[in-house]
């Protein structure tokens, strides 16, 4: 490897790479406009549940109970209904997703030390909402009736329970998401970035010129690489910042840590976008194919929306292919658990490995068309 | 005497069941022009590519500055130089950036470079538009700029493929210039055209169709060796002309020839008195007759009907 012919051809992508918006655009808008709306539309908080009441008692302990649904956080009473009969057109249309009955004898029922029945009917479309929603009403009821108990006869509670919620002390799926969204970012920019390098030269003769010079394969690929890394570099650097001062999520680990695998992530994810420049050969095409073997497998295949342990075994197995898949574990454990290579070096590893298969594909996938 | 520059012995190369090279041998001696000359699809730029390194041969073999095509591809490609048939230097980068960009992929030590920039800048006319992208400039310019990028290392061979298409004539003789001027000093130029009136340029010319040298000489010599005299008439109606002659006694050949027929005849005194006559018993005004130099386009043609084949495309 000659030096002096590596950094031509990384001086001449840096210069070509000044003159195109599009590229420029590709580099270091869209992370930045992907992380803030994915940011902000990606939330798998339930909060804000939206309660319909039918209040037949009317009395002194339902109102407690309701304002206890209301200090929870978690439920906005939407509306107050007379008859039961209503509740199903506002279930139909979305109005409330779950609906509250209080039977009139309520509280009749509590002050006579019997059992209180009230009913919770739940718009169980969305299964997953349904389930923590019904999850919440049910911590809410339990823990007025626990109240009740104790206040009425002098009791004490045989097993108390202290929790405490490490890492993500709030349980804000943002936190989660911030960080996995820096990495499912980082491997669309990444891909798509150099998916258009090779491909440009085939489209326009340069890279015969090229061919019919002394600059090896691997002077190209690495040539071509070497801004990408810096350009990812920065980029990972910035998502980081964004996710701190933005979205408020806790950076605990160590940024050079972070550096050194983004740099391992990056040259093995920069080099699937040269191998897929060096297959396709026309930029149209690269973009495509760029497109489809980043964005879906970055979103649903990298652990970011699914856990890969409850996937099938065959989806499983593909993960192993997806960058992001190793990256993100890296990013979630350094923003929020503060670990480091101590913990985090099987998946440091695993990149290092894609990293020299990936740029090794894309220089041998360039050998076959300049020989 | 020393070595020649390029020896090629029976280089063939086959794509799937095309031959595009078919079994061909030459030797180019130092400071030689030397010409390809052919149709499209008669094998010269595959040829060029196997000269290159950009492409393997399927059979034979060749040294070009006395290194082996197969063993020392890269001590070849430090070599030579060359230019492709479509421009092919990066337009988003400014005239000064595309020079330091090949003089660093040649090797051109960094003490030399801004002494060969300039020498560069001032063949090709460009010393005033250094810092303008090369995209924005004329096509005459940028072939030129390639010209000049291709022999920035000063390599003994030059190779290139049709370097003037496109080009218009005044650009063209210009080009053709400051060829003879780096043949002059030394420089082994091999150079593929179908230009025909491009071909007198070259000290020596191989005429290419399918894939073969059909004919490898000077063009003086080549045009000498015409084995029989060639008339020209200018008639009133050559297409009718040329259908009367087709069978007419002592008439070897007839074509058109841009407006004028093209008669090669056995005799030519004879013809010249026979066939104007034998024009005007038909209706056709014979304006003129006159024995001609053959062109190298009629070489070309006698040559391929000669061996019986027809023209590539």
């Amino acid at each position: 490897m000659d030096r002096v012919r590596l950094f031509a051809v990384a001086r001449k992508e840096v210069l070509q790479l000044r003159r195109d918006p599009r590229s420029l655009i590709l580099a270091f808008l869209l992370p930045v406009a992907l992380l803030v709306f994915f940011g902000y539309a990606i939330s798998w908080d339930v909060t804000d549940i939206r309660l319909a009441v039918v209040d037949q008692d009317g009395g002194v302990k339902a109102r407690e109970l309701l304002d206890g649904f209301r200090a929870s956080g978690r439920f906005v009473v939407a509306s107050r209904l007379e008859r039961t009969a209503d509740i199903g057109p506002l279930l139909d249309r979305g109005r409330a997703l779950i609906a509250l009955v209080i039977p009139p004898r309520f509280d009749a029922d509590l002050g006579a030390g019997r059992t209180a029945l009230v009913q919770a009917i739940v718009d169980g479309s969305d299964a997953n909402t349904a389930t923590i929603a019904l999850g919440y009403a049910q911590g809410v009821i339990q823990q007025f009736s626990t109240r009740t108990l104790f206040q009425t006869r002098r009791l004490r509670l045989p097993i108390a329970v202290q929790t405490r919620i490490w890492y993500n002390e709030e349980l804000a799926s943002r936190n989660m998401i911030v960080p996995g969204l820096v990495a499912v970012i980082m491997m669309i920019i990444a891909g798509l970035l150099t998916s258009l390098t090779i491909a440009r030269e085939w489209e326009r003769g340069t890279m015969e010129q090229l061919a019919a010079t002394p600059v090896t394969r691997l002077e190209v690929v690495i040539g071509k690489l070497l801004p990408y890394v810096v350009i990812g570099l920065a980029d990972v650097a910035l998502c980081s910042l964004l996710g701190v001062l933005v979205f408020h999520v806790p950076f605990r680990g160590n940024m050079f840590f972070l550096m050194g695998a983004s740099f391992a992530f990056l040259v093995g994810t920069l080099g699937l976008g040269l191998l897929i420049s060096a297959v396709a050969r026309s930029q149209l095409l690269a973009t495509q194919i760029g497109m489809i073997a980043t964005f879906l497998p970055g979103f649903l295949l990298s652990g970011f929306m699914f856990p890969i342990d409850t996937m099938p075994l065959p989806l499983r197995l593909l993960t192993y292919l997806v960058p992001a898949r190793y990256f993100l574990v890296v990013t979630r454990g350094v923003f929020l658990k503060g670990v480091g290579p101590d913990v985090l070096w099987p998946q440091g590893l695993l990149m290092i490995a894609y990293a020299v298969i990936g740029l090794g594909l894309a220089a041998r996938a360039f050998r076959k068309e300049l020989a | 005497m020393s070595a020649p520059a390029v020896t090629v012995e029976h280089l063939t190369r086959r794509f799937g069941t095309f031959t595009a090279v078919d079994d061909v041998s030459f030797q180019v001696p130092r400071g030689e022009i030397f010409g390809f000359l052919g149709p499209n699809g008669a094998g010269k730029t595959t040829t060029i590519k196997m000269l290159t390194g950009l492409l393997q041969p399927t059979a034979g073999r060749g040294t070009v500055a006395g290194y082996d095509l197969a063993r020392e591809t890269e001590s070849v490609k430090r070599s030579i130089g060359y230019m492709s048939q479509l421009f092919s230097l990066y337009g988003d980068l400014t005239v000064a950036e595309n020079i330091a960009f090949f003089a660093a992929l040649y090797g051109v030590p960094r003490a030399r470079r801004a002494e060969r920039r300039e020498w560069v800048l001032a063949m090709a006319g460009l010393q005033d538009h250094r810092d303008r992208l090369t995209q924005e400039l004329s096509l005459g310019w940028k072939q030129r700029l390639a010209l000049g990028t291709a022999v920035l290392h000063e390599p003994p061979v030059l190779f290139l493929d049709e370097p003037t298409s496109g080009v218009d004539p005044i650009s063209r003789r210009d080009f053709w210039d400051l060829i003879g001027g780096l043949a002059a000093r030394g420089t082994t130029v091999f150079v593929s055209t179908h230009y025909m009136e491009e071909a007198e340029y070259c000290h020596r010319l191989a005429l290419m169709n399918r894939g073969r040298i059909i004919a490898l000489d000077r063009p003086a010599a080549l045009r000498a060796a015409m084995p029989a005299p060639l008339l020209e008439l200018a008639t009133d109606d050559s297409p009718r002309a040329v259908e009367a002659l087709e069978d007419a006694p002592g008439v070897i050949d007839v074509g058109l020839f841009g407006r004028a027929v093209h008669v090669t005849v056995r005799d030519a005194d004879a013809a010249r008195a026979a066939l104007p006559a034998l024009l005007a018993a038909r209706g056709i005004v014979v304006r003129g007759v006159a024995v001609v130099e053959p062109s190298l386009e009629d070489v070309f043609v006698a040559l391929v009907h000669a061996a019986g084949g027809a023209l590539a495309d």
